[in-house]
């Protein structure tokens, strides 16, 4: 601080506010884009936690045959709600809203989002979505049995909150496209001088590929709600077969936002994927613009492969041999960036932190659910596969040994910027550590269970699968003692853990140019870009300005 | 592109960016055209999958209310667009006069679709009606479309009318004036695009027999 200019104005967004309010209202009003990101970190999380103790329970329920402590009924309901809130209330916001958020216009070199009231809405929006889902589980009626994918006509026959909680997730959904609205034009129209699109951070290319997913695939499940609402309102006839209606199309619908949803969760962390290794292997990265335009495909081809959640649904051979084999061109652009992760880390200057160790993770269980991806994805072995806990399996390893992996990459890679402090870091270690244990433990029975015949969704089983059904519990409660270890040592943190400086990794996009935590408008003066965003040669140079 | 991306960002303290505002609004725009995307989809579908008895139903709606409703939303699309260029040449009492006549038209507009509903209404024509149910599949289905498809469109328009009492306000309070209208511009926008789905439903429903 040699620089007696630079500490007049040394004051972190924490304690300069947008508005005139002090205390909780200088939160719940402010436009600062880093306040609302850390708004949805703390709900997000906290919709998290909630989901964790549902999976718990679950597998309570299933460490062995028969009712062991809920009912039948009880149960469809915690599966519907698990799902409901892991992916619309956890997976689908978590990244974009939180680190979009908070990085999104860092990154950019911009003070803030295009429409930063907009911003505060969409978390509004959220925040009354997310209450919908609570309202609706004490309602007279019952909370929700359907499964999240809210079937056409079970959902439509069952007396439970259906239409409540299907509402929720169209103002959910509202929420998103309006993220991603504003997402998108902050890309076109905020970028720092000399911030051309190539010389973005791949996180902000991953953002802006599923900010466009975000608006383009969103209104479907929009309509779609709606649709099922007034059906079961008034008996309108578009899906109920009862009234000439078709449930197919309905599927179809669903899926046509739906498995575009999943890249929406999945594009994000792979973004964040591509900023954490560059900076562990001080190397710049491998392919930038593969890997720049696998986002794109990816968020293109997602948009062409919906129908092979409907193998077995009644539709067309001709059908289902197009959508089997668009869905393994989709797998092309990923493993266009699992290689070109892996090639940035040959022969560069790799250090073991743990933001690094949790993506060593991902790559892992990542690969290996990307891989029984395509054994679902061809028709013959997903005749046999098809709603077993071979899925169930599948798309836990993708999305939360993906996304969920890539939550706490990012939450550990950029907690230190965040909050100006540093957690510890050997207590970290061990968190990644147990994770991919217990993670292991917890999913990798369920693919076995799923090959022998276990349906999904059932509270029931025969006798013979209790030994994997046991394995599995207990690594549940491993898998809860590592959640508890590795919020804790966030939350602790937070408050006691001591200060970070600005670059603690040596990264070299923009965030780590400024302060720990940034000051309100992010920057003091607005940075000039002229380097590529990966360029590690400016680190010593960087080291050099934050004396 | 790398002069206007300066300029936005330096412009960025007056928090002033109508080239981005226009982007954010067409992108919304783009999500409206999708949501009724997913109506005409399922249209397409059970076009296809019961054309005779879309054209039996078809028949019972009243073409006339429907052309007459065209002609309405048609004008008041004009008079939107007359309203924003009046602004654009500085006259205020001419924009303000153009936007009282097209939520005019928007209340003509939603009068006209009243009677419409409740003749159908009078007719026992609605979805779990005693007449509907002993119709065939492919009419229930045709009314079950009719009904979600206009009143989706209708509440576009009450949603429409909205913000053009805002815009009202704000023209004449002077906060929207001749250099810097780029609210009531995306409002227009919002107005077209509402009117531009009419002219798809109107053929659809009234036309095609």
């Amino acid at each position: 601080m040699a620089n007696g200019t630079i500490a007049v104005s040394e004051k972190s967004f924490y304690e300069e506010s947008t508005n005139k309010h002090s205390g909780i209202l200088a939160w719940l009003l402010t436009t600062d884009h880093k306040r609302i990101g850390l708004m949805y970190l703390y709900t997000i999380s906290g919709f998290f936690i909630v989901g964790v103790i549902l999976g718990l329970l679950m597998r309570l329920e299933l460490i062995a045959p028969g009712e062991t402590i809920v009912s039948a009924q009880t149960y469809n309901t915690f599966f519907t709600l698990h799902g409901v809130i892991m992916i619309f209330l956890f997976i689908v916001p978590g990244l974009p809203a939180i680190f979009g958020n908070f990085f999104l216009p860092i990154q950019l070199g911009a003070k803030d989002v295009s429409f930063p009231r907009l911003n505060l809405l969409s978390w509004y929006v959220y925040m009354i979505g997310a209450v919908l889902v609570l309202v609706s589980l004490f309602l007279p009626g019952g909370p929700i049995d359907t499964g999240w994918t809210f079937y056409i006509p079970y959902s439509v026959r069952t007396g439970t909150n259906v239409s409540l909680a299907i509402f929720a997730a169209f103002v959910l959904g509202f929420s998103s496209i309006l993220t991603g609205i504003n997402f998108v034009t902050t890309v076109h129209r905020l970028r720092a001088p000399g911030m051309g699109f190539f010389r973005m951070p791949l996180f902000i290319w991953s953002i802006y590929s599923t900010a466009w997913i975000q608006i383009i695939a969103t209104p479907i499940i929009g309509i779609t709600i709606l649709l099922v609402i007034l059906e079961r309102a008034f008996g309108v006839g578009i899906f109920d077969p009862a009234l000439g209606g078709d449930p197919i199309l309905y599927q179809h619908l669903f899926w046509i936002y739906s498995h575009p949803a999943v890249y929406i969760m999945i594009l994000p962390a792979m973004g964040v994927v591509s900023e954490i290794i560059p900076t562990f292997a001080r190397r710049t990265i491998f392919g930038y613009k593969a890997i720049a335009f696998s986002s794109l495909a990816i968020a293109f081809v997602g948009y062409l492969v919906w129908a092979h959640h409907m193998f077995t649904s009644g539709i067309s051979d001709t059908a289902r041999i197009i959508f089997s084999l668009l869905t393994f061109i989709v797998a092309l652009p990923s493993g266009v960036k699992v290689f070109n992760w892996v090639a940035t880390m040959y022969k560069g200057s790799i250090d073991p932190k743990p933001p690094l160790l949790w993506v060593m993770a991902f790559i892992v269980l990542f690969s290996i659910g990307g891989l029984t991806g395509l054994v679902v994805g061809s028709l013959a072995t997903d005749i046999h596969l098809h709603d077993t806990y071979f899925v169930v399996a599948h798309f836990h390893y993708v999305m939360f040994g993906g996304t969920g992996t890539i939550f706490f990459a990012a939450l550990y890679y950029w907690f230190p910027k965040m909050f100006g402090r540093m957690y510890n870091i050997k207590l970290a270690n061990w968190g990644v550590g147990l994770f991919f244990v217990a993670f292991n433990m917890l999913y990798f029975p369920k693919f076995i269970l799923g090959y022998m015949g276990m349906p999904r969704r059932y509270f029931d089983y025969l006798p013979e699968f209790t030994d994997l059904h046991v394995i599995s519990t207990v690594g549940s409660w491993l898998m809860g003692i590592t959640m508890i270890i590795v919020f804790g040592n966030i939350f602790y943190s937070a408050f006691k853990g001591p200060k970070a400086p600005r670059n603690p990794w040596g990264g070299v996009t923009l965030e780590w140019h400024t302060a720990s935590p940034p000051p309100l408008e992010n920057f003091h003066e607005i940075p000039t870009v002229t380097r590529e965003p990966y360029d590690f040669s400016q680190l010593e140079e960087m080291n050099d300005e934050s004396k | 592109m790398s002069q206007s991306n300066q300029a936005a960002a330096v412009d960025h303290h007056v928090h002033r960016d109508d080239v981005g505002a226009k982007m954010g609004m067409w992108l919304f725009l783009f999500t409206e055209v999708l949501l009724f995307g997913g109506m005409f989809l399922a249209y397409a579908v059970y076009r296809f999958q019961y054309p005779d008895q879309f054209k039996l139903a078809a028949l019972e709606l009243d073409t006339t209310m429907g052309t007459l409703n065209t002609i309405i939303l048609l004008t008041s699309s004009l008079t939107m667009a007359l309203s924003i260029l009046a602004l654009q040449k500085k006259n205020k009492f001419l924009s303000i006069i153009n936007l009282v006549l097209t939520i005019f038209f928007a209340f003509g507009f939603m009068v006209n679709k009243y009677f419409e509903w409740s003749s159908k209404f009078s007719h026992d024509l609605y979805p779990g009606s005693e007449t509907m149910l002993n119709k065939q599949d492919g009419e229930i289905v045709f009314f079950g479309l009719y009904y979600i498809m206009t009143g989706l469109h209708g509440l576009h328009i009450i949603i429409g009318i909205v913000i053009l009492l805002f815009m009202l306000v704000f023209v004449s309070r002077g906060s929207v004036t001749h250099d810097n209208y780029v609210k009531l511009e995306n409002s227009g926008l919002y107005w077209h695009l509402v009117d531009l789905i009419w002219i798809f439903l109107f053929p659809l429903f009234y036309l095609i027999h």
